[in-house]
């Protein structure tokens, strides 16, 4: 490909009055059509797009998607992600026509096949996460943990108690866990980490009052680790009158081991495009399904899918009304609209009936095994500030060798050059150099050895050549944008680029 | 005079009881390139440890902690445009100035060279 010649902007190959199509005239006088809309809502100028033919077009996103980098192309250890491979036989069930020529509002008694499958998929994750019920219907894993925490604060106000405005969350937690918090409506108080990076119970206990709504907890916790605390802890937060959120972006290395619900947590959301081998990172759309332990499926939102063999008037249901929607008076109402992103739910029921629960049984131990494998290789090179067995991920504090020079964010962009995606970098904030890896069950032992391989090397390099590691990439189509400025100064528009920023 | 909390701001004071807040160099260091603050406003009161506000930079964003109950007498302008000041020189592009409300509590802050050994042993 050359780049230079299809790195321009789409605008940028415009022509004016360039088309790539010929429709015929609508037959409907313009005159007149914009007749009694306040002057306020009308545009001052054309909005400016391009136009193309059609060639032109598709040369463009071509040349733009080889640019790209997804699991499809390469390896991407990418920590607290869970960038697994996406099975090719979940896009071609997402793909049958039978589900995706269905209109979301189809009304139910024509439905039937896929509210079937939507019902399935919540009970696998019931079955798969200890909980009672679950809804499907939260676009995200964020979106899903505000969906659960709207279920705690409806909770409580239920029983009348109205004072608990707290959310308790590890300083190793998601960032997604404050800023749901924050959505929420609630206060954020922060439960610091023991030196082995597990919840200090000690610092959580005098926190514990009255005032607390919830404890988010990751588990294993985003530095791999397992809370083995978490009976306790579970133990604590109930006494005190507040309930326990599962942040399901870790699920993975549990799946079919252990299960939240048995815990301890009473909510919980699950990334599907983590643990369910559903795209990411770019390729969503994502989805967050929560699951509530008994007890609490009354505040699930609304619409849920139930399975049913008699009607409200308990008269037996016929094949056409088995699957149904329901509103109940005490849900929290709708956070979406329809049942969610459907085709995402369809490649995640895709995934779980082709492993099956052996299949799933086996997927935590070989991201365990994988990620302990990584670890063990590279210590030697880079700073392990936790020692132990970790779980599907494990963050290094950057290079062992700290007198080169050479910071965890060159590292990470050196591994450009080598065609790998970077690992999350500087997250979490309990270490300044943190490096987070998880290489998930789906890669083989074969690139686990190259990667280790590029790994060292890039020590090695570090040690001898440092300037070649801080300077990097060099192969990527943008070696170095501006970050900061980009930061700063965002142009977003065409026009922006143009004129400047106004 | 310089103080330094554990929660790497500074607190420089001018005389008695005002000072300016920023933070530290290492912190800066650490952070990396800053891209945005989020400042209280003139006549905010804050007590010791309790947040005034946050710090974002392309690596991380922040929390900031009050060193000493204080009020704020003034912000800092000039990093509303541009927030890599900060990174050019934290001691002199302060975050904003402050009235110490009990200098007695300056007592718990680290000096230079205290703050020094803290940095060292935090890495």
């Amino acid at each position: 490909m050359n780049r230079e010649l299809y790195a321009s902007l789409v605008f940028e190959l415009s022509a004016p009055g360039r088309k790539g199509y010929f429709l015929p005239d609508s037959g409907i006088p313009a005159d007149g059509a914009l007749d009694g809309i306040p002057s306020g809502l009308l545009r001052e100028k054309d909005p400016q797009l391009p136009e193309c033919d059609e060639l032109t077009v598709v040369r463009h996103y071509n040349n733009m998607s080889t640019n790209n980098f997804g699991v499809d192309t390469g390896f991407y250890p990418l920590g607290s992600c869970t960038m697994k491979y996406n099975p090719k036989i979940n896009e071609e069930i997402a793909s049958h026509p039978a589900f995706s020529g269905l209109h979301p509002y189809t009304p139910a008694c024509a439905s039937q096949g896929a509210l079937e499958a939507y019902w399935h998929l919540q009970k696998a994750l019931c079955e798969i996460g200890g909980m009672a019920e679950f809804t499907l219907n939260p676009f995200a894993g964020a979106h899903g943990e505000l969906t659960g925490l709207m279920v705690i604060r409806r909770y409580h106000e239920s029983r009348g108690d109205t004072g608990r405005r707290k959310v308790i969350v590890p300083d190793s937690a998601h960032g997604t866990n404050p800023a749901s918090a924050a959505v929420a409506g609630l206060e954020i108080v922060e439960v610091k980490s023991r030196p082995d990076g597990t919840v200090d119970v000690d610092d959580l206990r005098p926190l514990l009052d009255e005032s607390v709504a919830a404890v988010m907890m990751t588990n294993p916790n985003t530095l791999g680790i397992f809370e083995k605390n978490i009976p306790e802890i579970a133990r604590l937060v109930h006494e005190a009158g507040a309930l326990m959120y599962y942040d399901g972006a870790n699920l993975n290395p549990m799946l079919g081991v252990a299960r939240p619900g048995d815990m301890g947590f009473d909510v919980m959301h699950i990334n599907l495009h983590k643990t369910f081998s559903t795209p990411h990172g770019g390729g969503g759309p994502g989805s967050g399904p929560v699951g509530v332990r008994k007890g609490l499926e009354q505040f699930l939102p609304s619409p849920r899918v139930v399975s049913r063999q008699v009607n409200r008037d308990d008269i037996p249901v016929g094949e056409h009304e088995r699957y149904a929607l329901e509103y109940g008076p005490e849900s929290l109402g709708s956070v979406s609209a329809t049942l969610g992103n459907f085709a995402v739910q369809l490649r995640a029921l895709s995934y779980i009936l082709t492993l099956g629960a052996e299949g799933l049984m086996e997927a935590g131990p070989l991201a365990t095994l994988n990620a302990n494998y990584v670890k063990e290789k590279l210590k030697a090179d880079y700073l392990l500030p936790i020692e132990g067995v970790c779980k599907h991920e494990f963050v290094f504090d950057g290079l062992r060798d700290k007198s080169t020079g050479v910071t965890t964010l060159n590292v990470a962009k050196r591994l450009l050059d080598h065609g790998y995606h970077a690992p999350t970098i500087y997250f979490p904030l309990l270490f300044h150099e943190s490096l987070m890896i998880e290489p998930t069950e789906t890669e083989s032992r074969e690139t686990l050895d190259k990667f280790v391989e590029v790994m060292r090397s890039i020590a090695r390099e570090a040690r001898e050549t440092p300037e070649v590691v801080i300077n990097a990439p060099l192969n990527p189509p943008v070696t170095h944008p501006d970050d900061t400025e980009a930061a700063l100064h965002p142009i977003l528009t065409y026009d922006e680029l143009l004129n400047g920023k106004v | 005079m310089v103080y330094y909390s554990k929660t790497h701001e500074y607190i420089r004071m001018e005389n008695e009881t005002e000072g300016f807040v920023g933070i530290s160099a290492f912190a800066a260091k650490q952070l990396g390139n800053v891209v945005y603050v989020d400042l209280p406003e003139e006549g905010d009161e804050f007590s010791q440890a309790e947040d005034f506000g946050a710090i974002e930079s392309v690596k991380a964003a922040s929390d900031l902690y009050a060193p000493v109950d204080m009020e704020v007498t003034e912000v800092n302008e000039a990093l509303a445009d541009n927030p890599r000041l900060i990174n050019d020189d934290p001691m002199a592009n302060y975050l904003m100035k402050v009235t110490v409300t009990d200098s007695s509590q300056l007592e718990e802050l680290m000096d230079e060279a205290a703050y020094a050994d803290f940095c060292a042993a935090s890495h």
